[in-house]
């Protein structure tokens, strides 16, 4: 009895190291990212204003606002949601509403993250080769969205996909026994059941599309426009490559600017996340059946 | 198995008795099964027009699967297979152009209630709806009189647009009967429709039954064998997959049946 | 109150018949099948435009031999261009294998405290902040090494430049972290609580509960976890573009400057002319990233799945 209850205190220790340990690893991957957003607040903060948000750049990009890349951003985050939210909303309902559990639907799934796999660089390989030349749409926003769209197809679908699989299957089969048909089951009962799901999904895909960088350099965004976009087959600046240009392709940026220029991209992309977060717990908090 | 299907000697009182209640629906060498194991046989069963035709059994007997099997719910489940013919109206429900349309021409009530994530008046006028009906006026009378027809008007009438899923779940059940009898159905199939009831609106319902019969054929699945004694013009017994007895439901009752597991069930000596 | 109903459907024998909304159902089935299967179409799509475009370059300069094993990058050499990846793949693979190595003990250590040790609202907040650190976009990371991790490293370190090895094997790191957290931690709570009742009912505590029976249980999920942070370490580009220091070089060591495969189309696609061989080289590295990120991506999809399986 002795010994047991040493061995408890044992066990005991050995549980806390544990639980120490791991918590200060948890703790070691957050630090420096609230240290470095710390950072970029401190030395970004002071160029923000209404001003800097809604002016051109000046003086070789080395002063002034950034209106254009805003924009710009603004443009390529809507083509690709109005190409990839119809296009990702319909093939979740497929995979969730008529596919069967068979070899097909396996490989659409192993497709869908394959392409969410692909690194960014070879879907702007692939927009370069599709859209810019063969089908002749040039450098362009609607070049850009669409290869943004494909990147982030997975993301649509995955968030619809479980936002249809939390519709309990009983209320399906209560419709399709009064003589529905399984499109209008989905479009009364499944979709109004899940449409603020995949509003949550089609926000965190806003994120993901507004930060990237690497598929619409050669797409679509510039480094530099003296004029404001006017149309999908139009050049345009964007925020995320405004920010690669002036911190590694400009000489005498003041060294604000590019923190501002940050601050701004990751206030944006935050803000879209913390939406969507608040809005699912929000989701969850409100029981509908 | 007992034959229940047509007896030569009789053939033509049953011709002219036909004539007389059209049959609504006609089940020959019907097997059921859901992943090899069979779940039901039916050598033959007819159910006529405007009657209530009572199903009694215990647990397992294949009840439900026979109503599955009605409405064509195995396409909703790749492990049931039907075989055999079933006639609905003179057509047989294993080969039509538009399984929708059969489904929505029977109403079904499972015991397990479900009232979809809709308003309370939506629920009922989705039907009617994806018929064509959308004129307010129209919806408004079908929503009422199916509500109060399910006994459950006086609680909700005031509370239309409130969440049905969210009902309790004797309200909820209502509202599922409630639903079945918004598709105006030529066939009603209620199974085990009271287990979420109270008895006093239990027998309001089969009050509403017996109306009802003037407009459609019922098909009463229950567990309660009194209760298809007060509402079952006939009477089938199904035990172990296998549907023993057909008979008026009187002479089940009284003592007249032809197998003696009938008589030992309705009797309470089992299930 | 059973009033005769004006609305009552007319009966009928000749119900079956199709209506509008049977043909409505039937093209929706379509299209949504269409949707369906263009996920395949587009991975099918990506591998032959990369194919196509580097297909001139596959035929003619391309050398299997001066491809993988030459170290020596000069695509815009006027007299012998050569076009060796070796440099770029150990590039790639230095910062890749030095971010796992910051990674995988902190994601997993973290995955399992708030897997396993966090409760209530600690937990949510940690999942939350998690997700919002995978949210947080490669440019930006990019820039923090150019601009906090650079100065940082050469003051610590007392080398003359910051970019390098550690710089982006540490950002990316940080980067990959969240995401391989996030896959870790589902893998854990894939493990059904039973299990740990059941080694609980034994008397085991918490800690010997996660080593003996959890993670055994969520191998393969955990192992998935680190592939798929493998493979996005591999595919990123726009960090390791602008934190490696982008020189064509096989490191010796932590503080020497590398070139990724994925930087180096980043930097030079822009410069080259479309159709020269310059240009198809860097459709054929497409082609060589795109398999790799399938093939990870593939056997991280069957070790994940080998679980549900089992």
């Amino acid at each position: 009895m002795f010994a047991e209850s040493s061995l408890n205190v044992r066990n005991k220790r050995i549980q806390n190291l544990f639980r120490i340990l791991f918590l200060i690893m948890t703790i070691l991957l957050i630090i420096p990212v609230v240290a470095i957003l710390a950072t970029l607040i401190a030395k970004g903060g002071s160029i923000i204003s209404i001003d800097f948000l809604f002016t051109h750049p000046t003086n070789g990009m080395t002063a002034g606002g950034i209106f254009p890349a805003l924009l710009g951003t603004v443009w390529i985050v809507a083509v690709a949601l109005l190409a990839s939210v119809p296009l990702g909303v319909a093939a979740a309902i497929y995979l969730n509403e008529y596919a069967g559990d068979n070899w097909f639907t396996r490989i659409i799934q192993l497709a869908i993250i394959n392409l969410a796999g692909v690194p960014s660089i070879v879907h702007a390989l692939f927009g370069v080769g599709a859209f810019v030349i063969f089908f002749g749409f040039g450098t362009s926003i609607l070049a850009a969205g669409l290869t943004l769209a494909i990147m982030t197809l997975p993301v649509v679908i995955v968030s619809t996909r479980e936002s249809l699989r939390a519709v309990p299957q009983a209320f399906r089969e209560a419709c399709w026994n009064m003589g529905a048909t399984r499109w209008q089951t989905i479009r009364r009962v499944v979709l109004p059941n899940a449409v603020s799901g995949i509003l949550t999904g089609v926000i965190l895909e806003v994120s993901r599309t507004a930060g990237e960088t690497a598929p619409i350099m050669f797409t679509g965004a510039v480094f530099f426009l003296p004029f404001l976009p006017q149309g999908v087959f139009d050049q345009t600046m964007a925020l995320s490559l405004h920010l690669f240009v002036i911190a590694t392709q400009v000489p005498g940026v003041p060294e604000n600017l590019p923190f501002g220029v940050a601050l701004v991209l990751i206030a944006m992309v935050l803000l879209m996340n913390s939406i969507s977060i608040a809005f699912r717990m929000y989701l969850r908090g409100k029981k509908k059946w | 198995m007992v034959d229940m299907s047509i007896n030569p000697a009789t053939a033509d009182t049953l011709i002219a008795a036909i004539a007389q209640d059209p049959v609504k629906l006609g089940v020959s060498d019907l097997h059921i099964s859901y992943g090899g194991a069979p779940a039901l046989s039916i050598v033959g069963l007819t159910v006529k027009e405007h009657e209530i035709f009572g199903i009694i059994g215990p647990a397992n007997a294949g009840k439900t699967s026979f109503l599955k099997a009605l409405n064509r719910m195995d396409t909703f489940n790749p492990n049931m297979r039907v075989k055999g013919e079933i006639l609905f109206n003179g057509l047989n429900v294993r080969n039509l152009k538009n399984i929708y349309a059969l489904r929505s021409r029977i109403g079904v009530v499972f015991p397990l209630p479900v009232g979809l994530p809709l308003t309370i008046y939506e629920n009922v006028a989705l039907s009617p709806r994806l018929r064509g009906i959308n004129r307010t006026g129209d919806l408004d009378v079908i929503v009422e009189r199916c509500l109060t027809r399910a006994a459950l008007w006086d609680e909700v009438k005031d509370r239309l647009g409130s969440l049905g899923s969210l009902l309790s779940g004797g309200q909820q059940q209502r509202l599922t009967i409630a639903r079945a009898l918004s598709q105006e159905p030529d066939l009603l199939m209620l199974d085990e429709f009271s287990i979420a009831v109270d008895p006093v609106t239990t027998m309001r319902i089969e009050h509403v039954l017996k109306e009802l019969k003037q407009d459609m054929t019922i098909i009463l699945v229950t567990n309660l064998v009194q209760q298809a004694r007060r509402l079952a013009d006939r009477t089938a017994f199904f035990l172990a997959g296998e549907c023993v007895e057909i008979g008026e439901t009187e002479d089940l009752f009284s003592g007249d049946v032809k197998d003696q597991r009938t008589r030992d069930y309705v009797e309470g000596k089992f299930g | 109150m059973l009033e005769v109903n004006p609305l009552q459907r007319p009966m009928t024998t000749d119900f079956d018949s199709r209506d509008m909304d049977w043909y409505i159902d039937k093209i929706v089935q379509f299209l949504v099948f269409v949707a369906g299967i263009s996920a395949i179409v587009f991975i099918i799509g990506i591998f032959v435009f990369i194919t196509f475009e580097g297909f001139g370059f596959l035929l003619e300069d391309f050398s299997f031999r001066e491809f993988f094993l030459s170290p020596f990058w000069e695509p815009s050499d006027e007299d012998v261009p050569e076009y060796g990846i070796l440099a770029l793949v150990a590039g790639t693979a230095s910062v890749t294998g030095l971010a796992m190595i910051v990674a995988i003990p902190f994601s997993l250590g973290a995955a399992i405290f708030i897997g396993e040790f966090a409760t209530g609202k600690l937990r949510e907040s940690l999942k939350v902040l998690v997700e919002l650190l995978a949210a947080i976009p490669s440019v930006v990371w990019g820039f923090i090494g150019l601009s906090i991790m650079n100065p940082l490293i050469i003051d610590l370190f007392d080398v003359p430049v910051g970019l390098n090895v550690l710089n982006a094997g540490v950002i990316l790191g940080l980067m990959a972290a969240p995401i391989m957290t996030s896959i870790a931690e589902d893998a854990l709570k894939a493990v059904p609580d039973r299990y740990r009742e059941a080694a609980e009912a034994l008397g085991a505590t918490r800690w010997q509960v996660i080593y003996k029976t959890v993670l055994p249980a969520a191998k393969n999920g955990l192992l998935g976890a680190v592939l798929l942070g493998v493979g996005r370490g591999f595919g990123e580009t726009m960090a390791v573009l602008m934190a490696t220091g982008h020189a064509v070089n096989i490191p010796g060591s932590l503080f020497d400057p590398v070139r990724a495969l994925t930087a180096t189309i980043a930097a030079e696609l822009g410069e080259t002319a479309v159709g020269s061989p310059h240009y198809q080289a860097l459709f054929t590295i497409g082609i060589f990233l795109f398999i790799i990120t399938f093939l990870i991506n593939l056997t991280a999809d069957l070790i994940v799945r080998g679980i549900r399986k089992g």
